[in-house]
């Protein structure tokens, strides 16, 4: 529990690094919104890489998983399952 | 066949009236009867390049299918035997089998348009290269016609087999549908680059007549006439005569001649895929949007995400993520930051990446240096201002009142537009040295008398023609204008029919008798002539 | 509920079909106040169709043959379906056409159409296939005159081919709308002024004297047309200096002629005979005969009618005599009216 709070928190300064305006704990929108654009997406994946260790692949790239910061964190957690 | 042949408006008439006579059921088999009865006329021979890419397409993707659906038996099957690094593995081992297949797929289908596309380009550059390195020995320059539409058909099915590979979407177990969504013949002239997950779905229901949907596609269709023939092929004449003579046509008139292009071009294009569209919904079949008033945009980045969207979003999806997050640049980016620092190695994905993409757009507009130089342009550009990014960001906490404010976003979308004009330079001229030398006469020749000396008048367009494009670009800026707030279509369809029908056929009449169409002929030609 | 929404839909298509005609027939060119060539064939279709003589050809044809004359002078009834530049194959479909209304005893033919092989032009192509009414000679009169870039559907609805002629349209584009004209006299211009030929040019030399294959299957086409509805078909050439007459060109209608056991005139050696005189009996310098001229060859023709093919004085004729006096007091009132124009006295001929 404290190590997903832990990496939650990681991820959530990773992306307001890049947005600072955005408050990205309720904001379920980044890419249907535009907030996000590509060259985000691939900062933060490499960011992820960086960071958590786990590779995002193309195909995972999707609106649903890259909409919220809650939905990004999920699919890292999959890919730290090794599922 | 053009969209402007009246070949073209006769053969999609026949269609639609077919279209709703014949059962439901025959519909979309009627479709793809008549996109390659479409494909025939433009030349017999395309045909086989075209069904040599559905049908491999078909196959591969069918087999992909086969291989995870395979592994996925087998896992579960001796799931309990299995231990879960076992299950990884046999995972992997079902992937690259698979990825083998794609790619063995997409070098088949990118050779053949290589070949046809860029061989000639690639031999011609070859062959000055041995010159220049002092050789004698020529290669032969192949001369392949190029057929109809490869660029997007291919792209267009080579992202349904990425989608399958990726398991967004299920293979097509029927190759005639496959078939119809390669070949769907609205699409063949100017794009979009329909997704299988998207367009898939409506090509192949039954459409019922709905007398509303069909009136809002035929309204869209006319739209798009109007666009083409009015204004695109209006200005299209003085846009040739400034760029086929630029030894006449300098300095100011290089200006003149970006700023006719890009509406030319634009006109052209969206009135295009508004055909397409309107054809689509015409028959009941949803083709996604492929502008969003693009000249609104306030950044070349956003501009890239309004503008031919399904071009971009197909580079972004297919070739810049999976260059940026694959596991060499991710390895490429780490070692990176680690011996050059972080801020060079932050954005080694992002700029290696987007070097690529560009480069790709650019020769996949066409086989040329001019098209090259152009994609990279845009890179630059799109690459200086993000990296301006943190001043922008100082200027607006410095005046945060500009933001907002309709001088500056009017500034922003002129300087957006300008720039684009600029790049675009290159699509003009023969090749990249004498499009920068033009470039270059709008800062040393100050001519600008010409634009009210009545020099205009000298490029084939008469005031009658400036005229009408005037009010013809009017009447699109204003409908953008209104677009912003929702379906202008929508909006017509409120009022009651009379109200309708007349601006209905207002809007022919002025297609009909301010259409730049026909044989360049007026009355007043002849001359008489005794003989 | 049903019925209002059939209404509605009627209503619409005939508001629509109903305009576009009208903006066809607005946009089109009249041709009968600057370019009258292009009026000539449509006035055919208002005439009573008793002719015993049918030219066809083009400005030779027209511009040379007064029907006036033949009438006033032979009693013959004859009409002249000539318009500009017109190639044999028009002329071809032009006689079936014609015959489509009646059979004349004699149809003439300006051989110079021979030298055409082609389709030529499209501005002239209208001129001589706008006017015709539909039937299938006109469609494939159009169909063998098209030239590149010309659609066929743009003959259909030639609406779409004046499209842009809304700037220039004038208050006489309205008029014409309604009322027409006429501006020939049985399809005879008149033109009265003189402009004597002068140095006229030798004709520059061809590589290749032969008249084109297509030229001669449409000859043919003419002849047997003739022949299979026992009309006598005469071949002459008008006396014009220029376009230039070759000597080979008249051997192979020569031979032509005696093949088919056709008469053939050529007034080019009748100047004699008709007592032609081209320092006054051009407007044009030697292109086109004007009336003085047209009325010298007509008399000859007229004599040639009455006395070798044995057309009979139709003179007297009840109903016949009536149209013709109205078509003189026309005839009359035009060449005064051009006679004060141009500021000359009548002469008596």
């Amino acid at each position: 529990m404290e190590r997903k709070v832990r990496e939650m928190e990681e991820l959530l300064e990773i992306l307001e690094d890049l947005h600072p305006e955005v408050d990205f704990t309720t904001c379920d929108r980044l890419i249907d919104d535009k907030i996000l654009d590509s060259f985000d997406i691939v900062s933060v994946i490499a960011e992820i890489n960086e960071r958590f260790d786990v590779a995002i692949t193309a195909e995972k790239i999707t609106p649903e998983n890259f909409n919220s910061a809650k939905a990004l964190y999920a699919l890292i957690q999959k890919l730290e399952d090794g599922e | 066949m053009l969209f402007t042949s009246y070949g073209f408006i006769g053969f999609a008439a026949i269609l639609f009236l077919l279209y709703y006579l014949v059962p439901k059921k025959c519909q979309w088999p009627l479709l793809l009867a008549a996109s390659y009865l479409f494909y025939f006329f433009a030349g017999p021979e395309y045909l086989l390049y075209i069904m040599t890419t559905t049908v491999s397409v078909w196959l591969t993707g069918r087999a992909i299918q086969a291989r995870g659906e395979k592994t996925a038996a087998y896992v579960k099957e001796c799931g309990k035997t299995l231990t879960r690094e076992e299950k990884k593995a046999w995972k992997e081992k079902g992937k690259r089998r698979q990825r083998r297949l794609l790619v063995l797929c997409l070098l088949l289908n990118l050779g053949i348009l290589a070949v046809v596309k860029y061989a000639a380009f690639a031999i011609a550059n070859a062959n000055a290269l041995l010159g220049a390195v002092g050789l004698e020995r020529r290669l032969d320059v192949p001369d392949f016609v190029l057929p109809l539409g490869i660029s997007f058909y291919t792209f267009q099915a080579l992202g349904y087999l990425i989608d399958v590979y990726r398991g967004t979407v299920p293979a097509e177990k029927n190759l005639f549908r496959l078939g119809l969504f390669v070949s769907f013949f609205p699409q063949l002239i100017q794009g979009p680059i329909s997704r299988f997950g998207d367009l898939g779905k409506s090509l192949y229901e039954e459409h019922p007549f709905h007398a509303r949907t069909v009136a809002l596609g035929l309204e869209r269709i006319l739209w798009g006439y109007f666009k083409k023939l009015v204004i695109a092929d209006r200005i299209l004449t003085a846009v040739n005569a400034i760029i086929r003579e630029p030894e006449i046509h300098s300095g100011a008139w290089v200006l003149v001649g970006m700023l006719f292009y890009a509406l030319e071009l634009y006109a052209d294009f969206t009135g295009g895929i508004d055909i397409t569209i309107g054809i689509g919904q015409a028959l009941g079949i949803t083709v996604k949007e492929n502008f969003i008033r693009p000249y609104f945009s306030k950044s070349i980045k956003e501009y890239w995400r309004r503008w031919h969207i399904s071009m971009g979003t197909w580079f972004t999806d297919y070739i810049f993520y999976p260059i940026s997050v694959s596991k060499p640049m991710l390895k490429l980016s780490k070692w990176s930051r680690a011996h050059l620092g972080e801020t060079v190695g932050k954005r080694i994905p992002v700029y290696l990446s987007s070097f690529a993409v560009w480069a790709a757009t650019g020769i996949w507009h066409g086989a040329s240096w001019n098209f090259i130089v152009w994609g990279l342009g845009n890179w630059v550009v799109i690459m200086v201002s993000q990296e301006l990014g943190p001043l922008y960001g100082f200027l607006r906490g410095r005046f945060p009142k500009a933001e907002g404010r309709l001088w500056f976003r009017a500034f922003q979308v002129i300087r957006t537009v300008l720039l684009m004009s600029c790049l675009r330079m290159f699509d003009c001229y023969r090749n990249v040295p004498l499009t920068f030398r033009m470039f270059g006469t709008m800062f040393t020749e100050f001519n600008w008398s010409i634009l009210w000396d009545g020099s205009l008048l000298g490029l084939g367009l008469t005031a009658v023609d400036y005229g009408v494009l005037v009010l013809g670009l009017a009447l699109l800026f204003a409908v953008s204008m209104v677009q912003r707030r929702g379906s202008v279509r929508e909006r017509i369809a409120a009022y009651p029919y009379p109200v309708r029908a007349i601006l209905w056929y207002g809007l022919f009449l002025i297609v009909l008798l301010a259409g730049a169409y026909g044989n360049g002929y007026d009355a007043s030609q002849f001359i008489y002539n005794q003989f | 509920m049903k019925k209002r929404k059939l209404w509605k839909i009627l209503g619409t298509a005939a508001a629509v079909v109903l305009s576009l005609a009208l903006l066809q027939e607005l946009l089109m060119p009249k041709y009968i106040y600057d370019i009258t060539e292009g009026a000539m064939i449509r006035e055919y279709y208002g005439e009573e169709k008793d002719h015993d003589v049918v030219f066809i050809g083009d400005c030779e044809v027209y511009e040379n043959f007064s029907p006036e004359v033949l009438w006033q002078e032979y009693g013959i009834n004859s009409y002249i379906r000539g318009s500009a530049q017109q190639l044999i194959w028009q002329s071809y479909y032009l006689l079936e056409d014609t015959l489509r209304y009646e059979t004349p005893d004699v149809v003439v033919f300006n051989v110079l159409a021979l030298q055409y092989d082609r389709p030529q032009s499209e501005a002239y192509n209208r001129m001589t296939l706008e006017g015709m009414r539909w039937s299938g000679s006109k469609a494939k009169s159009i169909l063998a005159s098209m030239t590149e870039g010309e659609s066929f559907l743009e003959y259909v609805f030639p609406l779409l081919r004046y499209h842009s002629r809304w700037s220039e349209l004038t208050v006489k584009d309205v008029q014409g709308m309604f009322r027409r004209e006429q501006v020939t006299h049985n399809g005879y211009y008149m033109r009265v002024d003189v402009r004597p030929a002068e140095n006229v040019p030798e004709g520059r030399i061809l590589a290749d004297y032969s008249f084109g294959d297509n030229a001669w299957t449409y000859m043919d086409k003419i002849a047997d047309l003739c022949r299979e509805k026992g009309i006598r078909l005469l071949l002459v050439k008008a006396p014009s200096l220029y376009p230039y007459w070759y000597p080979q060109w008249e051997e192979q209608v020569e031979e032509y002629a005696r093949r088919r056991e056709l008469p053939y005139l050529n007034f080019l050696e009748l100047t004699e005979e008709t007592g032609l005189d081209f320092s006054s009996d051009t407007y044009d310098a030697g292109l086109h005969l004007n009336l003085s001229g047209a009325e010298k060859i007509t008399r000859y023709l007229g004599e040639y009618l009455r006395e070798d093919m044995g057309l009979a004085d139709r003179r007297g004729e009840e109903g016949l005599t009536e149209q013709w006096q109205e078509k003189t007091a026309a005839y009359e009132r035009d060449r005064d009216a051009q006679y004060e124009k141009y500021g000359m006295t009548p002469q008596t001929p």
